[in-house]
């Protein structure tokens, strides 16, 4: 075990570092002076090439890229042009928040998608499998920031249950977990979780029918096993697949959280990541990026040697 | 006649048919499918022939007719914030929403497949060259990648298409990679080369059409994603500009509008959600009908 985890961390290293040089590189593909938002229109000469000689955007790319990742490794990736604060800091403050709402809308998801996939996979043909992957269909095609916009519409502006947007009472960005503020983080987390909801509920479904049909299902059933333990069986048949897909689902949902922080304004990455690109703040763009990409791949790693530990055919693979 | 010959007479009936024959046969039984197929081709050919369709300017705006109700007189879907017609900028809109949503699904479908094959095929160092690359993009969630290269390169239609394209061709390469790799080795593969066929002659003739099925079927299934991404682009302001009608970007500028007229704000995202559906549930049926051995 301890070799394969050794061998998958090994081959993560090429793919951090592929990572790191595609983040660099968006910024200087970017039309335009990485510098435009802060400088002057009436800036000379002289202070545009000081201010580039500060920011080392005067230096070879190759030159530039080493002392970045360089830096980078040391959680220094450089300050906010529009706030002057560092970059790693804003980062993190936000992904504390979008974590919040991730995790929350995986425990939502998650639970709906294992439920519905079971019944589903259980009751195939029947009504029940028509009404799930019915819903699960849904779950996949709604234009997530549209059903965002219909909650508030429903529970905050008809109904007035809700907050519409924010993640604390009076704009604090704090978190607490008290109702104070998860009233906040209902809606949102509800919106996002209809996505990971319909494709574990699709995963789940394909899974228990796979199973169900195999002979050995059919053995333990005529050596008397209650249905109980059958299915626990099923459970632990499933659960490599299930846990893969589940761990990329909150991948996902880390890194595209960007448009549910839109319609919520929710104050996490993808807010963080929205403000970036249109006041055109090239290092905090970058850093926020890089710091998504890491966790995704992170994440991979985990989802990876935790579907070897409970499935040791993968191992040997 | 003897017997022989009306034997002979009746075989063209129990010729076999083509396997895309019965595809097709097998998808035009399929309710949903065909329900799916009329709904998408309403909308299409509404879009197309929008300009004939006698519907109002959907960029004539007024300020004494701003956001009317559904249902209002001469307005049947209302009118926007600007006060123009909603019914002709649902129907125009189809057109750019369309066409950016499906469009990058159509370019990384003739990139991907290429690229995936060649991988494929070729195995050894350009395998190792494509598919490695191919993973790097793998490491970014795609909706994140898409807003990258979307925020970087600026608002814009043909920006948009690039960045979406980008997002979709290393899936639909690994997809092509893992297909091609699946029949390289089959014997008619190795009778085409033992018969003096070039490398490209064999990817060509012999196995396109043996890994176009799944692939086709896979990249499908991306329209409805793309249609959502492509939309969302624009929802944030990276994709089309005003005053153009696109349901993304519809849904962006009448997301004020919420607290005075809900249900007409709601509308554009009604039209994503349709076409996304349709699709999807168009291509299950796609993939349920080319599974012939169920």
């Amino acid at each position: 075990m301890l070799a394969y985890i050794a061998r998958r961390i090994v081959y993560v290293i090429p793919i951090v570092i592929s990572v790191a040089l595609v983040c660099f590189l968006l910024v200087h593909i970017t039309p335009g002076d990485p510098l435009v938002a802060i400088l002057p229109a009436d800036a000379s000469q002289e202070l545009a090439a000081q201010l580039r000689a500060a920011y080392g955007f005067d230096r070879p790319l190759p030159v530039q890229f080493g002392l970045w990742l360089w830096k980078a490794v040391h959680l220094d990736l450089g300050n906010s042009i529009a706030t002057g604060r560092p970059v790693f800091t804003e980062v993190m403050t936000a992904v504390k928040n979008t974590f919040i709402l991730a995790c929350a809308a995986s425990a939502i998801g998650f639970t709906l998608g294992v439920f519905f996939g079971l019944v589903a996979g259980y009751f195939r043909d029947t009504w029940l499998d028509k009404l799930a992957t019915s819903i699960a269909v849904a779950g996949v095609s709604v234009p997530h920031y549209w059903l965002g916009m219909v909650l508030v519409i429903i529970f905050s502006v008809t109904l007035g249950w809700l907050p519409a947007v924010g993640a604390g009472p009076g704009g604090s960005s704090d978190w607490h977990w008290d109702w104070a503020h998860i009233q906040f983080l209902i809606l949102p987390a509800v919106t996002m979780s209809v996505i990971p909801m319909g494709i574990v509920t699709r995963t789940i479904r394909a899974l228990t029918g796979d199973i169900l049909s195999q002979d050995f299902v059919e053995a333990l059933r005529s050596k008397g096993l209650r249905e109980t333990r059958v299915f626990r069986h099923v459970v632990k048949n499933a659960a490599p697949t299930a846990i893969a897909v589940m761990g990329l689902q909150l991948g996902y949902l880390l890194g595209g959280s960007i448009l549910i922080e839109t319609v919520f304004s929710w104050p996490g990455t993808g807010f963080l990541l929205n403000s970036a690109i249109f006041q055109r703040d090239l290092p905090l763009l970058q850093g926020t990026i890089l710091v998504l990409a890491l966790f995704f791949v992170f994440l991979n790693l985990v989802v990876d040697i935790a579907q070897a530990s409970i499935d040791p055919r993968i191992k040997r693979a | 006649m003897t017997a022989t010959d009306t034997a002979l007479q009746a075989a063209p009936a129990h010729k076999a048919r083509g396997y895309w024959a019965t595809v097709g046969r097998r998808i035009v039984r399929d309710k949903v499918s065909m329900a799916c197929a009329l709904v998408l081709l309403a909308i299409l050919l509404a879009a197309i022939f929008a300009p004939y369709l006698h519907l109002a300017d959907p960029y004539q705006g007024s300020m004494v007719r701003r956001l009317r109700h559904i249902g209002t007189p001469g307005y049947p879907l209302g009118t926007d914030e600007l006060g123009r017609d909603m019914l002709s900028r649902l129907i125009y809109g189809g057109r750019l929403s369309l066409l950016i949503g499906i469009l990058p699904v159509i370019l990384a479908f003739g990139i991907g497949t290429s690229l995936g094959l060649v991988a494929g095929y070729a195995g050894g160092w350009a395998n190792t060259a494509i598919m490695r690359t191919v993973d790097v993009f793998y490491a970014f969630p795609s909706v994140l990648l898409a807003i990258a290269i979307s925020g970087v390169l600026g608002a814009g239609v043909v920006n948009s298409i690039v960045s979406l394209t980008v997002v979709f061709v290393p899936q639909i390469t690994r997809v092509a990679e893992s297909v091609t790799t699946g029949v390289r080795n089959l014997d008619f593969v190795d009778a085409a080369r033992a018969s003096g066929a070039g490398a490209l002659t064999i990817m060509r003739v012999h196995m396109l059409g043996n890994v176009l099925g799944p692939i086709f079927v896979y990249a499908t299934g991306l329209i409805s994603v793309s249609m959502i991404l492509a939309a969302g682009l624009s929802f944030l302001g990276l994709g089309t500009k005003p005053p153009e009608p696109e349901w993304g970007l519809m849904l962006n500028t009448l997301r004020t509008a919420i607290y005075v007229n809900p249900w007409v704000a709601a509308m554009p995202g009604v039209m994503i959600f349709a076409v996304s559906i349709c699709f999807n549930l168009l291509s299950d049926g796609l993939r349920s009908a080319m599974d012939i051995r169920n």
